[in-house]
């Protein structure tokens, strides 16, 4: 009813399609020139020739067929290369941090848009789940050490029960901790965008189905799940980005023992073998875009926004 | 109250305005240096940047030395692909053979370098004592000299062209926490003792790391190196195969890259016998707990830092650079060195400004005759104490291999990332 009127007194299309872009120029531009052509660049040395000093601008594929080199049969010790090695070993931990951060991070949610009736109270239990983040992450991860090592408070109170003989060693340099350290650390971006899709919900749906005799289970699953998905499928993105590119966390709790990709671009920059390091990165690129390709042929998250 | 923070603001806002000149002094307007006071920045490794160092160097010449700090690896990175960022390299020799070969060097002339003919015959001839030490890897002997000012290669003879001028060096063995062993330790072999099962740890600098195991596997028997410092792939494939072996037994509990990683492993009693570096030793012990830096039967793995002049580097700022070369070869940065357990490159020098105990301590491997101090007041030893090692002659007389890049280095760092991963 309104259109046509507005029309009439809004400018032709293509001013209205100039003044789009205009607004989105500004953005566009910083993308453009601080990752566009930065990753333009990446793509471009990953085809360049190196040696210990210098690299060499060419076009060959001798890095890309570098990190595949040997993948097709297993090394004299039974393993993998070490390229489909590492990306096993990080998907793994993706997997796995997802689903506990998942699993946490949505109860959380729960328990704070549904079960916190005042907002004040909502505000300060949100920023509460916030306090990891007010140390730096070194610090954070780095007193893991007196907590879960050999001599560390765990392994002293279970050893003062007369629960173990022996100190527990796989709590700390272990698969174990590097996943805990994980969900300790990314729990929060979970969180936050589930809590944000639940308090959208609105609350006459929960009513009516109760009232229509569905059990608390039902709700969950048929009406809450489906209307926060959204906000996990953002927190998820989150999770899995940020798990794929880690190095630092892997590391420290992984006692550097646990490979991951930004490890072996972290080595390889800091040997000069940049176009090497290049390759590594676009491969890493084209795993994570194809993840979220994947994620959000699941979720249409324009339309859900 | 408020007067001091006005000042101390200004000054601030002072420094920064010098700091802004002398940057935009380097490449747009040299004619400024005429009035501009000189500022040295100067690119290294945290470790050797000492504040004492630089304030004195300013209270005796009136030159700023302005400290950049990067990691090892960084230093090198730099001086390959940002050669004008710095006045004055501090970087290891192995890092040579990457940066000379760009020509960003320059040649350092002798002949202004009052002290050059009393740097330590380890450097120019390899020997310590009048006795030649073990050559193994990137020894500085092979890479001091360049052909010359502006050369791209080394020299094999010595000539009138330094590569670099050598500051700190130092011979690494293994850590190890006496207390938790309660034996005595003398070889590498140790290292891979099933006997310290999870409670080793190596370090994950894959130039470095790789010649620790090649110590260890040479001392268990399984394989004698031509050049532990410059390995064939088969030798890279061997070493390796044999360090992954041992991490699938879980023979190591970590592996670390940064100082403070080493010092938490073994003051925790995470470790208690591992690759480690002195300094390293020392903050442990500050902490009360024992912790040797352990001499073993088959040697050391040396290692050796320098000065070097990026090849643009001209005018005052030259002169200023051999300036600090000339004054850290004079004795005062020498003896601070020595007393926080490095070596200097000129020994003569820093004797003197050492006191006769202190040298005895450090430098004979004596009995300490009173409390060693730190240079900045700590208690490192008491007296009657005996420096790990004994003394210099000793220790750098038991030099096995040099840190080094292999011409294999491609291939090495990528077995290493294997071992890692497996």
């Amino acid at each position: 009813m309104s259109a046509p009127t507005a029309s009439a007194h809004a400018p032709s299309p293509s001013v209205h399609a100039l003044k789009a872009w205009w607004q989105a120029a500004p953005f566009a531009l910083v993308f453009l020139l601080f990752f566009l052509i930065p990753l333009a660049l990446i793509a471009m040395v990953s085809l360049w020739n190196f040696n210990e000093y210098e690299l060499i601008p060419a076009v060959t594929l001798r890095n890309y067929a570098s990190l595949f080199e040997g993948c097709s049969q297993l090394t004299d010790n039974g393993d993998l290369c070490v390229t489909l090695n590492t990306y096993l070993s990080t998907f793994k931990f993706c997997l796995l941090v997802w689903g506990i951060t998942l699993l946490i991070g949505f109860s959380v949610a729960y328990f704070l848009a549904f079960h916190v009736r005042s907002s004040t109270m909502q505000t300060v239990l949100c920023v509460l789940c916030t306090v990891p983040f007010w140390t730096s992450n070194v610090i954070r991860m780095i007193s893991w050490v007196p907590l879960l090592g050999r001599n560390g408070l765990v392994n002293q109170v279970l050893g003062g029960m007369g629960l173990v003989d022996h100190p527990v060693e796989w709590l700390l340099f272990s698969n174990f901790s590097v996943v805990l350290a994980f969900v300790h650390l990314y729990t929060m971006f979970m969180i936050v965008p589930i809590f944000n899709s639940m308090m959208r919900i609105d609350r006459s749906l929960l009513e009516a189905a109760s009232d229509a005799g569905a059990s608390a289970w039902q709700t969950l699953w048929n009406v809450v799940v489906p209307l926060s998905r959204t906000g996990i499928l953002i927190g998820s993105i989150f999770v899995i980005t940020i798990v794929m590119g880690d190095f630092v966390t892997i590391g420290v709790m992984g006692g550097q023992q646990i490979a991951s990709i930004g490890k072996i671009i972290q080595v390889q920059t800091s040997y000069l073998q940049f176009p090497l390091a290049a390759a590594n990165a676009m491969i890493l690129l084209a795993v994570v875009l194809m993840i979220i390709w994947g994620l959000t042929r699941l979720v249409d998250i324009r339309k859900e926004l | 109250m408020t007067e001091p923070i006005d000042t101390s603001a200004g000054v601030q806002r002072r420094t920064l305005l010098q700091g802004t000149a002398g940057i935009l002094a380097t490449g747009i307007a040299p004619f400024v240096h005429a009035q501009e006071k000189v500022v040295l920045r100067y690119l290294g490794t945290a470790v050797n940047q000492d504040k004492a160092i630089a304030e004195k160097f300013k209270a005796d010449t009136g030159i700023e030395i302005q400290y950049v700090a990067v990691t090892t690896d960084d230093v090198t990175k730099r001086a390959v692909t940002a050669p004008n960022s710095f006045d004055l390299i501090d970087t290891e020799f192995f890092s040579l053979k990457k940066i000379v070969p760009t020509g960003n060097l320059k040649g350092i002339d002798t002949k202004k370098i009052k002290n050059a003919d009393k740097i330590t015959t380890l450097f120019t001839k390899g020997e310590v004592g009048g006795k030649v030490v073990g050559d193994q890897g990137t020894a500085p002997k092979k890479v001091i000299y360049l052909e010359g000012e502006k050369s791209k290669k080394f020299a094999a003879a010595p000539t009138q062209f330094m590569s670099l001028i050598p500051t700190v060096y130092n011979a690494d063995t293994l850590g190890i926490r006496p207390d938790l062993i309660k034996r005595p330790i003398e070889s590498w072999a140790e290292l891979l003792n099933p006997e310290f099962k999870g409670k080793t740890a190596i370090l994950n600098i894959p130039s470095i790391g790789i010649m620790d195991a090649a110590m260890v596997v040479e001392a268990k028997g399984i394989h004698k190196y031509k050049d532990k410092g410059n390995m064939t792939k088969a030798e890279i494939d061997l070493t390796i195969k044999t360090l992954i072996e041992a991490k699938k037994a879980g023979q190591f509990r970590a592996l670390w890259k940064d100082f403070n990683e080493s010092v938490n492993l073994m003051a925790s009693g995470e470790v208690v016998i591992q690759s480690m570096w002195s300094p390293a030793v020392t903050a442990v012990r500050t902490k009360g707990i024992a912790c040797n830096f352990q001499p073993l039967k088959e040697g050391y793995r040396a290692w050796a830092a320098g000065f070097g002049l990026p090849a643009t580097l001209s005018g005052k700022k030259l002169d200023g650079a051999y300036e600090f070369i000339n004054w850290f070869l004079d004795g005062w940065a020498g003896a601070y060195l020595n007393r926080q357990g490095y070596y200097s490159a000129v020994l003569d020098t820093a004797k003197a400004k050492m006191d006769a105990y202190e040298w005895a301590y450090w430098m004979e491997g004596k009995p300490a005759s009173q409390d060693i101090k730190s240079p900045n007041g700590d208690l490192l030893a008491k007296a009657g104490a005996v420096r790990d090692g004994g003394s210099y002659e000793q220790r750098m007389g038991g030099i096995a291999c040099w840190n080094a890049v292999m011409d294999e280095n491609e291939y090495m760092v990528k077995k290493w990332n294997e071992f890692v991963a497996a």
